[in-house]
């Protein structure tokens, strides 16, 4: 496997990388250290504020960045970020449809060893029940840093969602082309699709192998772009493979899982099994055990997979 | 202040009193009380102290104003209808399910509104934000935001008061309306946010306090307010809930109550005795 690297770490890389291109500014809530905009902030330290441990501020504060005309990154941890500022993303920024990039880092229960008040399990759900709001969950380096700049240049609101832990890189920087709205086919197959999101979409590849071996063919798709989703490739997986499974480092209920769920039901319906956390809590831990105790691996993508096909008509 | 001009701003504050208790009339709901609170503070705004210009809503170098306490809708769109940014017939729609004139400022849709606002606390962070970045863009403009009493309840009032003397935003301006009522009752009562003062002094403020139903009054604490450099400057303004409509000054029932016609038709013919 190739390198690892987090997703916040390529987010940090990506605004310093950037800063010499594009003109906006960044905010962090006393977290520079983790979410990596310390990174940008010293190369760009006249462009970086600091908000302190205000959250609901510094988001709203970043609407008023916007609404004078300029873009401008808000960060904190997705708990904070989403939870926290919800009323501030919903109203400050949201509703009037401002350049506002939110960079949420710490998202899922990979956060290790903080435990459940730092584990942000509903981000996606929260976010996508805003009008008007994106959200982008890369799934590795490559896709994280296109997406920083896809962000840039989109106009309105973003949330990006980048985890803690160090991932494998999956997408070749060569010839990966990210784009806003846009599935990507990771694997083709006939049996079954695992559409799956950030870190899953690794797992996803795994758990292909892993039903290969069994003589079951998987598609797998890579849903970077949470809201708007790529129906049509979605609708043609349902078509093609007639079940699905669903993967993400989310509550089951809300996130992709809902995403893709309400998608098919509505023009194609197929079986849908999801692999997420299961409407529980996080709880502190080292992150190999704690994937292995809410179900986040390939073998319950198998499982789930087979589940699905069972369901076919 | 030279007598004429006194005068003239006496008449706009009272069509734009008459403008409030017009719309929220027409709608049947509304906030009329902390509206007519803000009248004088709001008319001297914009006749005044902002450089803007009706005609072209969004310049990129305009002062810029945000009413933090957006239940108070009416009182800026009856300014801006004065100012010229439409017509004040549309005042009528207000509320209404087709007009662009919404509940609480919606920037989108209304022009001279520069920042949406209603859940409140949010609006001064937003404010510092714009005051923030006319600091990066080195940009003359000043921000002036109108904060509601009842609304300095909130937490995030005072974290963007820590944010406003952090970063030294000596060209933000803003304005506590104390008119000393809330929904529930006296604010004294409700949750004490008293005193404003001191409070806003340890968060490292410029303070001055007016009666803000005063032009002189107004007009001093906003020339004073220009001259402070490295802090922002709040103006406590004590003001009178319903002022200007005898029978809503200082009753907390016309907090979000829309008049009947009859008391309507006595609100205006008083205000217009007063032309």
């Amino acid at each position: 496997m190739a390198d690892k690297i987090a997703t916040r770490e390529s987010y940090g890389n990506a605004l310093a990388e950037l800063g010499d291109k594009y003109d906006f500014v960044v905010l962090d809530a006393d977290l520079a250290a983790a979410t990596k905009t310390g990174t940008f902030k010293k190369k760009f330290p006249e462009r970086f504020f600091d908000c302190g441990i205000a959250e609901g501020n510094m988001m709203s504060v970043a609407a008023g960045i916007a609404a004078a005309g300029k873009t401008v990154f808000a960060s904190s941890f997705a708990m904070f970020a989403a939870g926290r500022a919800y009323d501030q993303v919903r109203n400050s920024v949201c509703y009037p449809h401002l350049n506002v990039k939110i960079g949420a880092t710490h998202a899922g229960i990979t956060v290790g060893e903080d435990g459940a008040t730092h584990q942000c399990i509903e981000d996606i759900a929260l976010m996508r029940a805003i009008p008007g709001m994106t959200i982008i969950n890369p799934a590795d380096d490559t896709e994280a840093r296109a997406a920083v700049e896809a962000a840039i240049n989109f106009n309105g609101p973003v949330y990006l969602r980048f985890g803690r832990l160090a991932v494998p890189v999956i997408n070749d920087k060569a010839t990966y082309k990210f784009e806003i709205g846009k599935g990507v086919n990771m694997a083709d197959g006939t049996d079954v699709t695992i559409v799956a999101t950030g870190i899953m979409v690794a797992m996803a590849l795994d758990a292909a192998k892993l039903l290969a071996n069994e003589g079951i063919s998987a598609r797998v798709i890579n849903i970077a772009t949470i809201k708007p989703i790529d129906k049509e490739i979605i609708l043609d997986a349902a078509r093609s493979t007639g079940a699905i499974v669903t993967a993400e480092e989310h509550n089951v209920i809300g996130g992709l899982g809902a995403a893709v769920t309400e998608t098919v039901c509505e023009a194609c319906p197929v079986p849908v099994m999801r692999v997420g956390v299961e409407d529980s809590f996080g709880r502190s831990g080292k992150v190999p055990p704690l994937l292995e105790m809410y179900g986040l691996t390939p073998e319950n993508i198998v499982a789930k997979a087979k589940a699905a096909i069972a369901l076919k008509k | 202040m030279e007598q004429s001009k006194l005068n003239r701003l006496k008449e706009i504050a009272t069509q734009v009193r008459i403008n409030i208790v017009d719309e929220v009339h027409a709608a049947s709901s509304g906030h009329p009380g902390g509206s007519l609170s803000i009248a004088d503070i709001i008319t001297y705004l914009y006749f005044e102290e902002m450089n803007v210009d009706p005609k072209n809503p969004k310049w990129e170098d305009r002062d810029r104003f945000v009413l933090s306490k957006g239940h108070t809708a009416p009182a800026l769109y009856a300014i801006l209808a004065e100012k010229g940014y439409f017509k004040r017939e549309d005042l009528l729609t207000f509320r209404r399910v087709d007009s662009y004139l919404q509940g609480h400022p919606d920037m989108k849709g209304t022009p001279g509104v520069d920042m949406t606002s209603g859940s409140l606390g949010l609006g001064i962070s937003a404010a510092c934000g714009m005051a923030l970045t006319a600091k990066i863009n080195n940009k003359d403009y000043r921000t002036y935001t109108i904060v509601g009493d009842g609304e300095s309840e909130e937490g995030q009032v005072w974290e963007a008061a820590m944010f406003a003397a952090h970063y030294k935003l000596d060209n933000l301006c803003v304005i506590l309306d104390l008119n000393k009522l809330q929904i529930d009752g006296p604010i004294a009562e409700v949750m004490n946010p008293m005193p404003h003062d001191k409070k806003f002094e340890a968060f490292g403020f410029h303070v001055i306090t007016i009666n803000g139903h005063d032009f002189d009054e107004i007009a001093a604490a906003l020339a004073e307010a220009r001259t402070v450099k490295g802090k922002p400057t709040v103006i406590i303004a004590n003001t009178i809930k319903g002022k200007g409509v005898s029978f809503m000054e200082n009753q907390v029932g016309w907090h979000g109550s829309a008049p009947n016609d009859e008391q309507h038709a006595t609100a205006v013919a008083e205000l217009k005795a007063a032309l």
